[in-house]
């Protein structure tokens, strides 16, 4: 197969510096999953954890994920955001139960130890013990049993998380460019949640976030963006990749005259004409980017997704749950000072994404198509050389470069 | 028609209910924007949104031409693996009877059955609908599709 040497055990050798041939192994091997929850989650990397509109209130909280460990992210009485494992220090039951709550206390269900918002353990049931008997010994020291904190930041009124105190701070991890553009979709003023839903895909995670960045498949596989002429590749705009490789941004510029010629001789669905909608006030917006990009997908990696498709903004949050399965946790979200006929205007223009999206439908079983076909043939590899082998922003679509950053970063975390 | 009477309200509904699940279950997409009046509002939404108020839904529509539209991508636009539903509809409730509308609660479970004949439980909640008996027909002037988890396996493609 290009690009490999067959081993004996029939596990092809991936060569030092290869972004472009990537063996279906990486999505079904249960070690490398169990060794990625380790290097890539509980690594030097940002996990998107929750909006800071999620906690509007201190005492707020949020549960969430880092790969499969449960976190809990709290607004202390301070109004400071910290994050915790959402695991009680006494025998490591689960603190918080419920996805989102409102608490003076965090308070165990198990034993009912109690800590502060600020992880310290306050109080322990029976301390000392009963009728003056058992209890904790002398030397056991309640400073010394607080929740396990993890790093946090926040940014554009997102909150991430990391378990690695040597990850580099938030702007120099995302780097200018990725910095740009989620201050541009975002940062105009307080975010406002509009919805949620969840998306299970029956695939690896990585297939999703490559999904994300695989802009060629972009307008093949959603044909109804294609047909009104919303996105094509030959239109103006480009793709940024990080320099770690991990983050990208893709941008168009919408133009309904150029780049329907070269559709027209490729000879894939996407040609298709004479398709139009009866209520075309589904596909109304309004201008409120003043720069002339209707659309903007931007990844974070290894958890992160940023949307923006004129007035439809959502924040994307990738979970893996097993190998083999994803959780993809959509947000929707508009501004404080929203008038109603924006909010009304971007819940029209939602009906494009989420799992009953017009355009992002197709995300949610196109991995799993991926998952199924590579079962028992994890020798073979995938290839990903559409504009060359290189990792490097370019002002063209006909790429596959932001998923050959991806394999840069992964490869580097994870020492493959 | 008049102002229907409990027991009236109660058997137009559940005649509509009936009619509708079938269309959808026999897989004939094209007529079900003939459900709804015209404007109409159609929303699949979950119980979590729901209570919190948001008003974004999975699937939003303010009119039948969005309901067409909504078939023809369903039909000759998404691409997904091809399977089909069983709705199981409880009785309805009538919550309210306001001249030639009728304000009903019904519960419903959705199996998806896919190609290969697996079949599972994709989603339960309740029809909030408000029924517009004034025409030729009952057809529903607001459809409210509140399911009861805000997750979708793979995705949603025939409405619900
Ligand atoms: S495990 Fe939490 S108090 Fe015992
Ligand atoms: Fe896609």
């Amino acid at each position: 197969m290009e690009g490999f040497d067959l081993v004996p055990e029939a596990r092809p050798i991936w060569r030092d510096g290869d972004y472009s041939h990537i063996p279906f192994w990486v999505y079904s091997d249960a070690a490398n999953y169990e060794a990625e929850l380790r290097n890539i989650y509980k690594g030097p990397v940002w996990n998107y954890l929750c909006l800071a509109a999620e906690l509007p209130g201190n005492g707020d909280y949020k549960t969430t994920k880092i790969g499969e460990t449960p976190v809990l992210v709290v607004r202390g009485e301070d109004g400071v955001v910290r994050g915790f494992l959402n695991r009680c220090s006494h025998r490591g039951a689960l603190l918080c139960l419920e996805p989102r709550g409102s608490v003076k206390r965090l308070t165990c269900v198990y034993h009912a130890w109690s800590y502060d918002l600020e992880g310290n353990l306050k109080n322990v049931a029976f301390e000392d013990g009963a009728d003056g008997r058992g209890g904790m010994p002398d030397d056991f020291d309640k400073s010394r049993h607080g929740l396990r904190p993890i790093e946090v930041t926040e940014f554009c009124g997102l909150v991430f998380g990391s378990f690695d105190p040597k990850v580099p701070d938030i702007e120099t991890y995302l780097g200018p460019e990725s910095v740009r553009f989620l201050k541009r979709a975002l940062g105009k003023a307080p975010l406002k949640l509009i919805g949620r839903s969840t998306q299970v895909m029956h695939n690896n995670w990585k297939l999703y976030l490559e999904n994300v960045k695989d802009v060629y498949h972009a307008t093949i596989l959603h044909l109804f963006f294609t047909r009104f002429r919303l996105n094509r590749l030959g239109h103006e705009g480009g793709i940024i990749v990080s320099e770690s490789g991990g983050h990208h941004v893709s941008y168009s510029k919408m133009d309904a005259e150029r780049g329907n010629q070269d559709y027209a001789s490729q000879d894939i669905r996407s040609t298709g004409e004479g398709f139009s909608l009866n209520d075309p006030s589904l596909l109304d917006s309004i201008d409120e980017w003043e720069d002339g990009i209707t659309v903007q997908i931007q990844s974070v990696f290894p958890s992160l997704v940023i949307q923006v498709i004129q007035n439809s903004i959502a924040v994307r949050q990738i979970l893996p749950t097993a190998v083999d399965r994803t959780d993809l946790n959509w947000n929707f979200v508009g501004f404080e000072g929203d008038s109603e006929e924006m909010t009304r205007t971007r819940v029209k223009l939602n009906n494009l994404v989420g799992p009953s999206g017009y355009i992002s439908l197709e995300d949610g079983a196109i991995g799993g198509f991926v998952q199924r076909a590579i079962r028992g043939v994890e020798e073979d590899s995938g290839v990903v050389r559409m504009g060359g082998d290189d990792v490097t922003t370019v002002d063209y679509r006909a790429t596959e470069t932001s998923v050959r950053g991806f394999w840069k970063m992964y490869r580097g975390l994870m020492g493959v | 028609m008049s102002s229907p009477d409990p027991l009236q309200a109660k058997l137009l509904a559940d005649d509509l209910l009936a009619r509708y699940v079938r269309c959808l279950d026999d897989g004939d997409l094209a007529a079900w924007p003939g459900f709804f009046t015209d404007p109409c509002i159609y929303r699949v939404t979950h119980r979590a949104d729901d209570r919190a108020g948001y008003e974004n839904a999975l699937i939003f529509a303010d009119s039948r031409g969005m309901l067409r539209d909504r078939v023809n991508a369903v039909e000759n636009v998404s691409v997904y693996e091809p399977h089909g539903y069983r709705h199981i509809v409880g009785a309805s409730l009538i919550e309210k009877v306001d001249g030639t509308l009728i304000d009903a609660s019904t519960s419903f479970l959705v199996a998806r059955i896919m190609q290969d004949g697996e079949t599972s439980v994709f989603a339960t909640g309740v029809y909030r609908d408000r029924i517009d008996i004034s025409g030729d027909e009952p057809l529903f002037a607001e459809k409210i599709a509140v399911m009861d988890s805000e997750r979708v396996d793979t995705l949603l493609a025939i409405p619900l």
